[in-house]
C-alpha cells in the first residue's frame, strides 16, 4: 500500500487541474450546436443565417399600457437612448425623422438609382412623356409630395425610386408611431450588433432594451406599462435560462434523491463520499475533455452529467457491493466488459454530424473512462484499511426469488416485445418528428408573443429567398439584376407576390454607369428639353435646376456600398447584401401570393426550375422551412446510422471477449426487448420521437449490457448472480432511474426526450436481463 | 379680412330685410346639413407658379353623412380616394395606400374643413377656422382662415361659394401662394336618383 498516497496525490493534482479548467471553459446554450457541420451549400446558408445574419439580430419590441400618447412618448425615448447604444446597429419606431434623411439621400442620387433611367428616357419623347406624367400626378392626391420637386425633378424619378424601394406594407402609426392595428401596443424594430449566436451579447442587448424602456416610463409613461421582445436573441437567452435553471433543478432533485437511496443502502457517509468520487472525478473530466476538443460546453452537454451521475456511480456500487464478495479478476473483468460496450454505444455519438451530440459522446466516454479508472485505482486506495460496506447480501437473497419468478415471464415478456416491436412497424410513418424545431425549447407562449408581434409589425415573411453568390459585392448585385427579369415574369404570372432585391437599394456599378451614360450633356438637354416641352404648360426655362442636377450627377460618383452608411436605406442593403469571408451573397426574399384564404405556398418546384434556368451563376432558391427539415432528416439518418454502428461494435466486442453466441443473443435481446417496450410506450403516450430520443435508446443498450452482463456471467453451475450482484444491480438500477428519471419532467425537449426513455428503459432492461440473461437452474435443468 | 368681419353684421341685417329667414351661419349650416350626402360632378383647377397653364382634374364626389368622402378622379388619370372616419385610401394605377388621418394632422385639418362645410358642422370648423359668411341665401361666400400656425403655412385661406344648401366652389389658397379651385355641380340631374 505504498502506492496509495503516490496514487491519491495524482487523483488530486488531476481534479485540481479538470476543476482549474471549469473556470475557464465557456459554456453556452445556443442551439446552433444542434445545427450540422458540413452542410450542403443551402444548409451552410441556412445556419449562417440562423447564427449570424441580420435575421439573427432582430429585436422586435411591444410597448403596452397607458394611453397612446404615452405609449408614444416612451417609443420615442427608447428609440433615441438606442439609437447612440452601441450595442445596436439601428433602431426604428416609425417616426418620420429618420426616413427625412433617406429621403435627401435619394433625391440627390435619383438618376444613379432610378430604374427608368436610360437613353430612351432622356430623348424628345421620353422627356415629353415623363413631364406629362408628373404634370398627371399634380393633379392627382399625389400632388402635395410632388410639387416641391417639380423644378429640379420633373421626370419624378425620386418617386420612381422611392416606389421601387417600397416592398411590403408598413405598419400603422399612432400618434406618429409604429403601433398594432388594434392600436394597443406601440412598436420598435431594433438589429443588435451582437450576431445571434452571442447569446451574451443577445442578453446584454436585452438588457439594453429594459433600461431604455425603464427610463422613459420614469419620464414619460405611467407605472402600468409594460415592455414586450422577441426575436431570435430572444429566444436564445430565455432557452439557456430556461436550461440553466432546469440544470440547476434537476440535478438538485436528482442527486438528493441518489444521495438519499444511498445513505438508506449504506447507512454510512463514508461510503457515500466515496461513492461519490467517481461521479465528481466523471463530471469533471468529462467537462475537461469537451473543452479541450471543442472550445466551448454546451449546456445540454452538461445537463448530461445529471445522467452520468446514474452511470458513473453504479461502479462504485458494483465496487463495495460486489468487490469483496465476488473474485477479484472475474468481477472486474465484467466491469471492463461493461465499459467496453458503453463505450461503443458512446463513441457512435462521435460520428455525428451534430456538434452538440459529437459533446454528448465526448463528454460520456470521458467521464464514463474517469469514473471507472476512478473505481479501479483510487477507491482502493481511499478506503480505510477495514472498511467494509453494508452487507446487502440479505436483500440479494430475498431478491432471487422475485428474480426467479420473473423467469417464468420470459414468454408473455417475448410476446410484449414483439408486439411493441408490431406496433412500431405500423407507426412507423409518424414515428418521428420532422420539424428542427422539436428540438427547440421555446415555450408555447413565447412562440405565441413572436406571431403577435410579427404580425403587428408586418415582419418580413423569410421562407424564401432567392440567395446568390459573388465574388465581390459588384458580382453578387449584377447577378441580383441578372435574376430581376426572370423574378418578374413569376410576378406578373402570380407564381410570387412580389421580390426584393438589393440591387434596387444599390445598383451595380455596371447598371449605374449604364443611367449615368444615359444623361445627356447640358446644353443637348436644354434643347431636347424645349422640343418636348413646346406643348406642355412646364416650360424648359423654368427647369435650369432639372439641367444642372443632371450634370452634377453626370459628373458625380457612382454609389459603393459604403456610400449608404448610417442611412435606413444602407441597413435595409446590409440585410440583403451580406460578405462572409471572401464572397458575397445576395439575397432576395420572395413572398407568397395572397389566395382567397389568406397566403399561399409558393410553387417551390416551378420557382426552383425557373431560377434554374435563368442560369445566374451560383444562386439556388431556397425554402428554409423545407431546408430545415432535409437537415434534420439528414441528422436523423446519420444518428441511425451511428446507433447501428455502435450496436455492431458492441456485439463485435462481446462475441469476442464472451467467445459464445448464445450468451451475446442472451445479453443482446434483453436489451433490444427493452428498447423496443419503452419506445413503444412512448409512442403510445402520444409523443414523437426525435433524435435524442434514439440517443436515449442507444444509452438504454449502453446502461443495460451492465446488468445483462453480470447475469450472463454469473456461474454457470449457480444459474443466478450472487445475492450482492443483484443487490447492487438493484441498486444501481434504481439510481439510474433517480438521474434519467428527472430529466423526463424536464420543459427542454433535448433532455426531457433522454430522461423519459432511459429511465423507465433502464428498470426494463434490468427486468428483462433478469428473465433472458440469467440461467437459473431450474430453468436449465428443464432444457 | 377683418373688414368683411365688421361687414358681416350689416350684411346678415341686410339679407334679413331681404328674406323672410335671416342668413347667418347657423342657417347655413342647417341648409348644408339639410342637403347633405348626393352626388356632384366636379372640376380641379391646380394654379401652380411654375407652370404656364392650370392642370385640370375631373370626376365626381360623394359625401355619405357624417364622415365618409369619396372622390373618384376619371381625368387625368383614374384616381379614388375614399375618406371614411379616420381612414384614408387611394387607389391609383393598380395600388392601394391606406392612411390614417390622425397621422397627419395637417392634412386631418384640411379634410375636416370640407367634410364640414359638407356636413353642416359648425362646431367641428370652428375648432380649427374662425369663420365669416357673407351674401345672401341665392348666393354665398364663406371664408375659413386657420386659427393654427402650422396649419397656415400650408392653407392660408378656404374660400367656399354656394347657393342655398348646395356648394358651388371651393377656392383654395396654399402657404407657398399657388392656388386651387374647385367647382361642384349636382350629378343627380344627369343620373337617375340612385
Amino acid at each position: 500500500m505504498s502506492r496509495r498516497p503516490v496514487i491519491i496525490a495524482v487523483w488530486l493534482l488531476i481534479l485540481a487541474l479538470c476543476i482549474g479548467n471549469v473556470f475557464r471553459t465557456r459554456f453556452t446554450a445556443d442551439l446552433s450546436a444542434f445545427l450540422p457541420r458540413s452542410p450542403t451549400e443551402e444548409q451552410a446558408l441556412l445556419v449562417d443565417l440562423l447564427r449570424d445574419g441580420m435575421v439573427s439580430r432582430l429585436l422586435l419590441v411591444g410597448v403596452r399600457g397607458g394611453t397612446a400618447a404615452e405609449r408614444a412618448a416612451v417609443s420615442n425615448a427608447m428609440t433615441s437612448a438606442m439609437h447612440v447604444d452601441p450595442r445596436f446597429l439601428s433602431v426604428t419606431n416609425g417616426a418620420s425623422g429618420h426616413s427625412e434623411a433617406d429621403r435627401a439621400w435619394v433625391f440627390g442620387n435619383r438618376y444613379l438609382l432610378s430604374p427608368a433611367v436610360d437613353p430612351e428616357h432622356f430623348t424628345d419623347a421620353g422627356l415629353y412623356q415623363a413631364i406629362s406624367h408628373t404634370l398627371d400626378l399634380l393633379a392627382s392626391s399625389a400632388g402635395l409630395m410632388v410639387k416641391p420637386l417639380l423644378a429640379r425633378d420633373p421626370t419624378a424619378e425620386t418617386l420612381a425610386v422611392l416606389d421601387s424601394f417600397t416592398g411590403g406594407s408598413q405598419p400603422a402609426r399612432h400618434d406618429g408611431v409604429w403601433a398594432s392595428a388594434d392600436g394597443e401596443r406601440a412598436l420598435l424594430i431594433a438589429t443588435t450588433r451582437a450576431p445571434g449566436s452571442d447569446t451574451d451579447g443577445q442578453e446584454a442587448a436585452i438588457q439594453a432594451v429594459r433600461d431604455a424602456f425603464g427610463e422613459a416610463r420614469a419620464t414619460h409613461g405611467s407605472p402600468e406599462m409594460q415592455v414586450l421582445m422577441t426575436g431570435p436573441g430572444v429566444f436564445a437567452v430565455d432557452a439557456r435560462e430556461t436550461i440553466r435553471s432546469e440544470i440547476k433543478r434537476l440535478s438538485l432533485i436528482g442527486s438528493a434523491l441518489i444521495i438519499t437511496l444511498l445513505l438508506l443502502i449504506y447507512r454510512s457517509f463514508a461510503a457515500l463520499a466515496l461513492g461519490l468520487a467517481p461521479v465528481v472525478t466523471g463530471a469533471l473530466a468529462g467537462i475537461l475533455a469537451v473543452s479541450l476538443a471543442f472550445g466551448e460546453v454546451h449546456g445540454i452537454t452538461l445537463g448530461f452529467g445529471i445522467t452520468l451521475i446514474g452511470e458513473a456511480i453504479d461502479y462504485a456500487i458494483y465496487y463495495f457491493v460486489q468487490g469483496a464478495a465476488r473474485a477479484h479478476d472475474a468481477f472486474w473483468r465484467t466491469i471492463r466488459l461493461g465499459v467496453i460496450t458503453s463505450l461503443c454505444g458512446f463513441g457512435a455519438l462521435l460520428l455525428s454530424g451534430f456538434p452538440g451530440l459529437a459533446q454528448l459522446g465526448t463528454y460520456s466516454m470521458a467521464g464514463l473512462l474517469a469514473a471507472v479508472l476512478t473505481t479501479r485505482f483510487v477507491l482502493p486506495a481511499l478506503t480505510p484499511e477495514g472498511f467494509r460496506a453494508r452487507d446487502v447480501a440479505p436483500l440479494g437473497r430475498w431478491l432471487s426469488r422475485p428474480v426467479l419468478a420473473l423467469t417464468r415471464l420470459r414468454w408473455p415478456a417475448l410476446a410484449l416485445a414483439v408486439a411493441a416491436a408490431a406496433l412500431l412497424w405500423q407507426q412507423r410513418e409518424h414515428l418521428w418528428h420532422h420539424q428542427l424545431s422539436a428540438l427547440s425549447p421555446i415555450p408555447v407562449e413565447a412562440q405565441q408573443l413572436d406571431a403577435l408581434l410579427r404580425a403587428d409589425l408586418g415582419a418580413p415573411d423569410t421562407r424564401f429567398l432567392v440567395v446568390t453568390t459573388g465574388a465581390s459585392a459588384e458580382d453578387a448585385l449584377e447577378q441580383a439584376e441578372a435574376l430581376a427579369p426572370t423574378l418578374t415574369t413569376l410576378q406578373t404570372a402570380g407564381q410570387i407576390a412580389a421580390f426584393d432585391s438589393p440591387a434596387r437599394l444599390l445598383p451595380s456599378l455596371h447598371t449605374q454607369q449604364a443611367r449615368r451614360d444615359a444623361l445627356p450633356p447640358p446644353e443637348e438637354l436644354r434643347r431636347r428639353l424645349e422640343q418636348a416641352t413646346e406643348t406642355l404648360p412646364l416650360k424648359a426655362a423654368r427647369l435650369e435646376g432639372f439641367i444642372s442636377d443632371v450634370t452634377t450627377a453626370r459628373e458625380g460618383p457612382l454609389l459603393a456600398p459604403s456610400s449608404l452608411e448610417g442611412t435606413g436605406i444602407g441597413l435595409g442593403l446590409e440585410a440583403m447584401l451580406i460578405r462572409q469571408g471572401d464572397h458575397w451573397r445576395a439575397l432576395l426574399p420572395l413572398s407568397s401570393p395572397r389566395g382567397s384564404e389568406g397566403l399561399k405556398d409558393l410553387d417551390a418546384e416551378r420557382i426552383g426550375q425557373a431560377v434554374a434556368d435563368a442560369s445566374v451563376p451560383q444562386t439556388v432558391f431556397i425554402d428554409l422551412a423545407r431546408e430545415s427539415q432535409r437537415m434534420y432528416a439528414t441528422y436523423l439518418r446519420e444518428a441511425w446510422t451511428a446507433a447501428l454502428a455502435g450496436v455492431a461494435a458492441i456485439v463485435v466486442v462481446l462475441l469476442a471477449t464472451l467467445r459464445s453466441l448464445g450468451r451475446v443473443l442472451r445479453l443482446v435481446l434483453p436489451l433490444t426487448a427493452a428498447v423496443l417496450v419503452i419506445t413503444a410506450l412512448v409512442v403510445l403516450s402520444g409523443e414523437r420521437l426525435t433524435l435524442l430520443h434514439l440517443v436515449g435508446m442507444l444509452l438504454v443498450g449502453a446502461v443495460g449490457s451492465n446488468y445483462a452482463l453480470f447475469f450472463v456471467t454469473a456461474d454457470p453451475a449457480d444459474g443466478l448472480p450472487e445475492p450482492e450482484t443483484l443487490a447492487s444491480l438493484l441498486i444501481a438500477n434504481l439510481t439510474t432511474l433517480c438521474g434519467f428519471g428527472v430529466l423526463a419532467l424536464s420543459s427542454v425537449p433535448v433532455m426531457h426526450a433522454i430522461g423519459v426513455i432511459v429511465g423507465p428503459g433502464a428498470i426494463l432492461a434490468l427486468g428483462f436481463s433478469a428473465m433472458f440473461a440469467s440461467r437459473p437452474r431450474h430453468v436449465a435443468g428443464r432444457s | 379680412m377683418i373688414r368683411r368681419l365688421l361687414l358681416l353684421p350689416a350684411l346678415a341685417l341686410c339679407t334679413l330685410a331681404a328674406a323672410a329667414e335671416p342668413w347667418t351661419l347657423d342657417t347655413l349650416m342647417q341648409r348644408l346639413a339639410d342637403r347633405a350626402g348626393g352626388r356632384v360632378n366636379f372640376i380641379e383647377r391646380k394654379y401652380i407658379a411654375i407652370l404656364d397653364e392650370p392642370v385640370v382634374s375631373t370626376g365626381q364626389m360623394s359625401f355619405t353623412p357624417p364622415g365618409r368622402l369619396e372622390r373618384q378622379t376619371v381625368t387625368p388619370k383614374p384616381e379614388t380616394m375614399v375618406l371614411d372616419g379616420d381612414r384614408l385610401s387611394i387607389r391609383r394605377e393598380g395600388r392601394e395606400l391606406d392612411l390614417r388621418l390622425r397621422d397627419y394632422p395637417e392634412a386631418a385639418a384640411f379634410i375636416d374643413s370640407i367634410r364640414g362645410t359638407l356636413a353642416g358642422d359648425r362646431q367641428a370648423l370652428e375648432r380649427r377656422f374662425l369663420l365669416s359668411l357673407g351674401g345672401d341665401a341665392t348666393a354665398w361666400w364663406l371664408d375659413l382662415l386657420p386659427r393654427d400656425g402650422k396649419l397656415a403655412e400650408l392653407v392660408l385661406r378656404i374660400h367656399i361659394e354656394g347657393q342655398g344648401g348646395h356648394i358651388r366652389s371651393v377656392e383654395i389658397l396654399q402657404g407657398d401662394g399657388d392656388r386651387s379651385v374647385m367647382t361642384l355641380e349636382p350629378a343627380d340631374a344627369a343620373q337617375p336618383p340612385a
